[in-house]
């Protein structure tokens, strides 16, 4: 695999007719580094994640990767989608080759199912799977071309607390082994500060503010501290402009 | 007729705790009932032969028609014009279908004018292909053709219509080539939809043909029953009747095997899971 490129988000906007949805945007993005975008809904956190996918286009401003082009970089980039988007008629292995019949595609399916604790379910259609097994699948398919960056956009948004709780560590596990670069996208401020490196802000749509991952992840209380912070933040740090709108309503 | 072209797409059978022998034999219990009361009331005389021959008079003039090879005859050349007509006319559908589902540019070229053909009835068709290609084979197929092609055109073209966007995206994004998108992600999401107009087909296709045969043929089911009504033959025309139920009935069938085979994942739900 190649060296994992550095990620430059340069003064990027993105406007949809009269709508913007992101101005502005100034962010790098480190080699093997795990960032969470949060923020309130609407605030062009997936907009952000689908121009860096390359599924759409700044209106102006540039990413670039390794300060090259996209097209000079080719990076590989893999998303997983808030929902699952499993081909249905295919069986979970099959969801993961493609049905291909290259023999290395397909060994290293058999390879990533056992890593999402699946290799039972690889005959099974997706119809049958629980909402939980099906993410696992999902991000067993991210994983399966070797990207170099990994955009997930709100995966776990759908599963309960518990199930949640085990994709985060399952994801944290993996993302940490293959020193990938992971993008996360969150409403969750506990999500973010418990998985990320760096959590920024997204607010007023651009990247308004960002603080550090806590030192240790698996300090509760430290955790509760970053995402309280975070929190705030998204809250109050605009307060006037919450009122007006509360005003303007009534 | 026209305007329900577009069914809904089958809905996954919900598993019923009858018992199977019964469950099975259920379907069955309505016709059987009837053909049961009917011979009862011709044999009570209640029901004249001349208006309604008995089941059984039926049963044996299937049983002479077919030793005496007519009926075989007329039953195949009847079969050859529906296959050979609906593979033509869905044949031309699928690909037309395919390729305006696809094509942006080939949709404004050609759906609003196929559209417009849709709306003639094709039936109304036959005087002018009568004249063109007087009362031989190629009038008969190419009626079923016309007549089987739009709805399987039209649902061909609404299924890869409606495949569902983020499943293409997602494709795109994962690096799918053009031909593997269609393959692996529109054209079995449109599969259950085509299906559908290929079924719907089916019972056009039998129709179009038994008119075709009976205003205009020197065989086939369609020119026994109108050559029996000749003769005042009463058993051979409620046996051709018959016939196309059967013949209606079969289709379905296979058309329903083949949705079942090509769609098994639809059907394969949690409770059957590793
Ligand atoms: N394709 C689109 N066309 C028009 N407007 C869009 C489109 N996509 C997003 N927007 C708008 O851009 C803004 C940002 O949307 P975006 O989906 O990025 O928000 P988000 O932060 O991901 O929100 P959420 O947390 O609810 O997912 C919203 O106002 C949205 O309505
Ligand atoms: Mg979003």
């Amino acid at each position: 695999m190649t060296q994992v490129p550095e990620i430059t988000i340069h003064q990027v906007a993105k406007r949809y007719q009269t709508l913007t949805a992101l101005t502005g945007v100034d962010l790098t993005i480190f080699p093997g580094e795990f960032v969470a975008l949060v923020g309130m809904s609407g605030g062009g956190k997936s907009t952000l994640l689908r121009l860096i996918a390359d599924l759409e286009q700044p209106t102006s401003g540039q990413i670039l990767f390794d300060h090259q082009s996209r097209e000079a970089a080719a990076p590989v980039i893999r998303v997983m989608f808030q929902e699952d988007r499993l081909l249905p008629w295919m069986t979970v292995l099959e969801n993961l080759s493609f049905k291909s019949t290259d023999a290395k595609t397909k060994a290293a399916a058999v390879q990533l199912l056992a890593l999402v604790e699946l290799s039972d379910y690889a005959d099974a259609y997706p119809g049958q799977l629980s909402g939980g097994q099906k993410q696992r699948v999902a991000l067993a398919r991210a994983l399966m071309s070797h990207p170099q960056i990994l955009l997930l956009d709100e995966p776990l948004g759908a599963l309960d607390a518990l199930t949640r709780r085990k994709m985060q560590d399952l994801i944290l596990s993996i993302c940490r082994q293959q020193q990938l670069t992971t993008i996360l996208v969150t409403h969750d401020v506990t999500e973010a500060a418990r998985m990320a490196n760096r959590i920024v802000v997204m607010k007023d749509h651009t990247n308004l503010a960002e603080f550090p991952g806590p030192r240790n992840p698996h300090d509760a209380r430290a955790v509760g501290t970053v995402a309280e912070d975070a929190l705030q933040v998204i809250l109050h740090e605009t307060p006037t402009q919450t009122a007006q709108e509360l005003s303007s309503v009534s | 007729m026209q305007k329900s072209m577009t069914y809904s797409t089958p809905a996954v059978p919900r598993p019923h705790r009858q018992r199977p022998a019964l469950t099975a034999a259920l379907p069955f219990l309505l016709p059987v009932a009837v053909v049961l009361l009917w011979q009862l009331g011709s044999s009570l005389g209640w029901l004249s032969s001349s208006v309604l021959p008995s089941p059984w008079a039926v049963v044996k003039d299937g049983v002479t028609l077919t030793l005496s090879g007519e009926l075989p005859k007329n039953l195949s050349i009847s079969l050859y014009r529906a296959t050979v007509g609906l593979l033509i006319g869905g044949g031309l559908g699928l690909f037309l279908g395919f390729i305006n589902g696809t094509s942006r540019i080939c949709r404004l070229l050609l759906d609003s004018s196929i559209q417009m053909i849709r709306n003639i009835p094709h039936l109304a068709l036959i005087p002018l292909i009568i004249l063109w290609l007087g009362i031989n084979e190629s009038a008969k197929i190419s009626l079923v053709a016309i007549g089987t092609m739009f709805p399987v055109y039209i649902n061909t073209l609404n299924g890869i219509r409606s495949v569902d966007p983020d499943l293409l995206e997602m494709g795109r994004s994962y690096n799918l080539s053009r031909h593997d998108l269609f393959k692996k992600i529109i054209f079995p999401a449109a599969l259950p939809q085509i299906l559908v107009g290929i079924r719907y087909a089916l019972g056009v296709m039998w129709t179009t043909l038994i008119v075709a045969e009976t205003l205009s043929a020197s065989s086939g089911i369609g020119y026994m029953a109108t050559n029996a009504e000749d003769y005042v033959d009463m058993e051979t025309v409620v046996l051709c009747i018959v016939i196309y139920a059967i013949l209606g009935k079969v289709s379905d069938l296979v058309a329903k095997g083949f949705e079942a085979l090509l769609l098994d994942w639809q059907t394969t739900k949690r409770s059957e899971a590793a």
